[in-house]
């Protein structure tokens, strides 16, 4: 009950106990909100739209939101020295198609996976010990090396990105799936986040475990990461979209080797060049490349919001 | 059965010391409570015998063997906890299998899936030890439930069962009925009692709650500031206790105190009224009388020998009434216990009269300790009331 509130946004959660009443405040509310939607929801808008439409229509801005779909001539196609009659498409299979066809974009869409489910694999296997030692046991210099962890969450990525591809490169790991995931592994934002939830994990359900004849690691993976499931859901939807969409530094050590292009990279293969723009295609292949996020998210909110909502296990 | 020893342990956090050389034995199924006021240190006594805790200094053993280096699960203790500690994640069946899985199996029979195949005899075995452990407790019906779901007493069963199944040396219990409501607490209390008489295993409880002390142990161990006060029955705790602040500790409503000294016939008197008779001590001393609200009652007359207070407040429990009385202009309260129709028609602010009733009054000493009575008068002035 309390889940369904939150999402469908809180305010109109007083509104109703007046009885639909008007009011100024919540009037202003819900247009700051929807203007905000309106802002964040507009460029999908168009790149789902322009997926759909011809070049004509996309360059004329004709055609409304889905376009007349009326078969165009594919000038590639007739260069190719085809019949003409041949080279009639519809706009929507035309995109979708070219978009799988110019590129290899399901090799793409399983680099991405198998990138980003091994970045988030290992930064758990890491972050849950890390955190659990930083929250749970005493040992000399604790406060310091917390103190560290959140120092490293001050550096920024792009500061650190040329020594470490030389670091990758004199290893020979350039152009590697090892050289997309390894400089992700620790994620020091994902200590802290485990760490700050693992201090309210109750010390005697540890005690428990220990006296029940658990070893540290065992409490590790067997208690504490059970309780976590909420955190590390949280943690899973930052690092998933940060290293899905991570345009910048797979363009950095993939230079040569297309096999080995994450979906973001794939999107180049549409950039302007001698054909000249090719703007339908281009926004079909950004629609599939964020797809898999938005159904992702579709399916995991209620998890999600249940796992805020709950928040912790009293 | 084995007893369980603790040889001059000490413990201190940083700078702080928390438990200052104690040193305790516990016999072999007796129901041992330490009870104190919170800080007194009687919760890491516990977590160092249950091994959760190193001590600073001394030693622990249970049975002939030490234990300092072994770890919580090999000393066969069980321990519950004030939230229970149950696994969120687990069913009340799995919580409960959890020790018997972690001492009973090998690491490849606690694989998932596979595991239950390879060791089919094992499992069937603490299957059969957890619903067993569930009859005894009444929680049958929980075993599919996870703790959530629970209420808090139930849970507090599936805690004790968690302990339970795997059949411990002691049960090590940290204030588990503190987060009961007041109704289940107290009938908790006696489920304990029995439970304790039918398991014949070592208890050793921790509480800050005098009551739970008082009602469920064989043996009591008052601690104070890091220091085992007095150790003995509950009986002997209550009747006669050999420092103040065990006397103010165990008891409710509190013990009366009255400063007093004593005087050259020996006996302890606060102002002119003689409160006790005292062994050889010196006069002129400086003591604090103490007198139990129920050995006071309201005094008919002018008796000799009886106190005068102000009524200021009446606790009415029923059967009993408490009588909060001002004395000496208001200098301290006293508390005096009568039953309901004896008090007719006192209303407050009257003064009332009372005397001591019977038993002793406890007489102790400027540093607080228990000054012993001698067996006959030391003068020929007959004691009072």
């Amino acid at each position: 009950m309390t889940d369904m509130t939150l999402s469908s946004s809180a305010p109109s959660s007083t509104a109703r106990a007046d009885g639909y009443r008007f009011s100024v405040g919540e009037t202003l509310k819900h247009a700051v909100l929807i203007l905000g939607a309106l802002v964040v929801l507009l460029p999908f808008y168009v790149m789902v739209s322009y997926s759909l439409k011809s070049p004509a229509e996309i360059m004329q801005n004709t055609g409304g939101f889905f376009g007349a779909q009326e078969a165009f001539r594919d000038e590639y196609c007739v260069k190719l020295g085809k019949d003409v009659a041949d080279c009639m498409v519809t706009p929507v299979i035309y995109n979708y198609t070219t978009a799988f066809q110019k590129a290899p974009l399901l090799r793409y869409l399983l680099n991405g996976v198998i990138v980003t489910a091994s970045i988030f694999f290992i930064q758990v296997l890491v972050a849950l010990p890390c955190a659990y030692a930083l929250a749970k046991l005493r040992f000399w210099g604790r406060e310091a090396v917390f103190g560290l962890v959140l120092f490293c969450l001050l550096i920024p990525v792009h500061a650190i990105a040329l020594p470490l591809y030389i670091m990758l490169a004199k290893l020979g790991l350039t152009n590697t799936y090892a050289a997309l995931v390894i400089p992700w592994s620790i994620s020091v934002f994902g200590i802290f986040l485990m760490r700050q939830f693992f201090m309210t994990v109750p010390d005697d359900l540890i005690d428990a475990a220990r006296m029940d004849g658990m070893s540290e690691f065992s409490i590790i993976w067997n208690v504490m990461l059970p309780t976590a499931v909420p955190a590390l859901l949280a943690f899973a939807i930052f690092s998933v979209v940060a290293h899905w969409n991570d345009y910048f530094w797979p363009r950095i050590v993939i230079t040569g080797d297309r096999s080995l292009f994450t979906p973001p990279l794939g999107l180049r293969e549409f950039k302007g060049d001698a054909d000249g723009d090719n703007f339908g295609p281009m926004m079909a292949t950004a629609t599939i490349i964020v797809a898999p996020l938005i159904v992702a998210f579709l399916i995991a909110q209620r998890r999600f919001i249940e796992g805020i909502t709950l928040s912790g296990m009293k | 059965m084995s007893a369980i020893h603790l040889d001059s342990i000490r413990k201190s956090f940083g700078e702080t010391p928390v438990l200052k050389n104690i040193d305790l034995s516990i016999r072999a199924g007796e129901f041992l409570t330490l009870v104190g006021p919170s800080g007194c240190g009687k919760s890491t006594l516990l977590r160092i015998l249950a091994g959760l805790e190193a001590p600073s200094a001394g030693s622990v053993s249970i049975g002939d063997r030490v234990v300092n280096g072994v770890r919580p699960a090999n000393r066969n203790l069980a321990m519950v906890f004030q939230s229970y500690a149950l696994y969120p994640h687990l069913s009340i069946e799995d919580n409960m299998m959890t020790p018997l899985r972690l001492r009973d199996l090998s690491t490849a029979g606690r694989l998932p899936w596979i595991g239950p195949l390879l060791a089919r005899e094992k499992y069937r075995e603490m299957r059969r030890q957890v619903e067993e452990t569930a009859r005894v407790l009444r929680i049958e019906p929980l075993l599919q439930r996870k703790p959530g779901q629970l209420s808090g007493g139930q849970r507090q069963r599936a805690a004790l069962g968690r302990a339970m199944v795997r059949k411990p040396v002691a049960f090590l219990m940290d204030e588990p009925l503190s987060n009961l409501d007041a109704a289940l607490r107290i009938h908790m209390r006696s489920e304990l009692a029995e439970l304790h008489r039918s398991l014949k295993t070592t208890f050793v409880y921790v509480t800050h709650d005098q009551a739970e002390a008082l009602t469920m142990s064989d043996r009591m161990a008052v601690m104070m500031d890091g220091d085992i006060l007095q150790l003995g029955a509950p009986d002997e705790i209550y009747n006669n206790p050999q420092d103040i602040r065990v006397a103010e500790f165990v008891g409710a409503p509190k013990i009366n105190l009255l400063p007093g000294v004593i005087d050259s016939a020996g006996q302890a008197r606060c102002g002119d009224v003689v409160l006790s008779r005292v062994g050889v001590g010196a006069a002129s001393e400086k003591v604090t009388i103490g007198l139990r609200p129920e050995h006071l009652e309201l005094a008919g007359g002018d008796e000799k020998g009886s106190l005068t207070g102000r009524l200021v407040h009446r606790e009415n429990l029923g059967a009993d009434l408490y009588l909060h009385l001002s004395v000496q202009d208001g200098a301290h309260r006293m508390v005096v216990r009568t039953a309901p129709h004896e008090i007719g028609r006192v209303s407050i602010g009257d003064d009332v009269r009372f005397v001591r009733k019977r038993g002793e009054a406890m007489v102790f000493g400027a540093d607080g300790k228990r000054i012993r009575l001698s067996e006959t008068p030391a003068a020929a002035v007959p004691e009072v009331a």
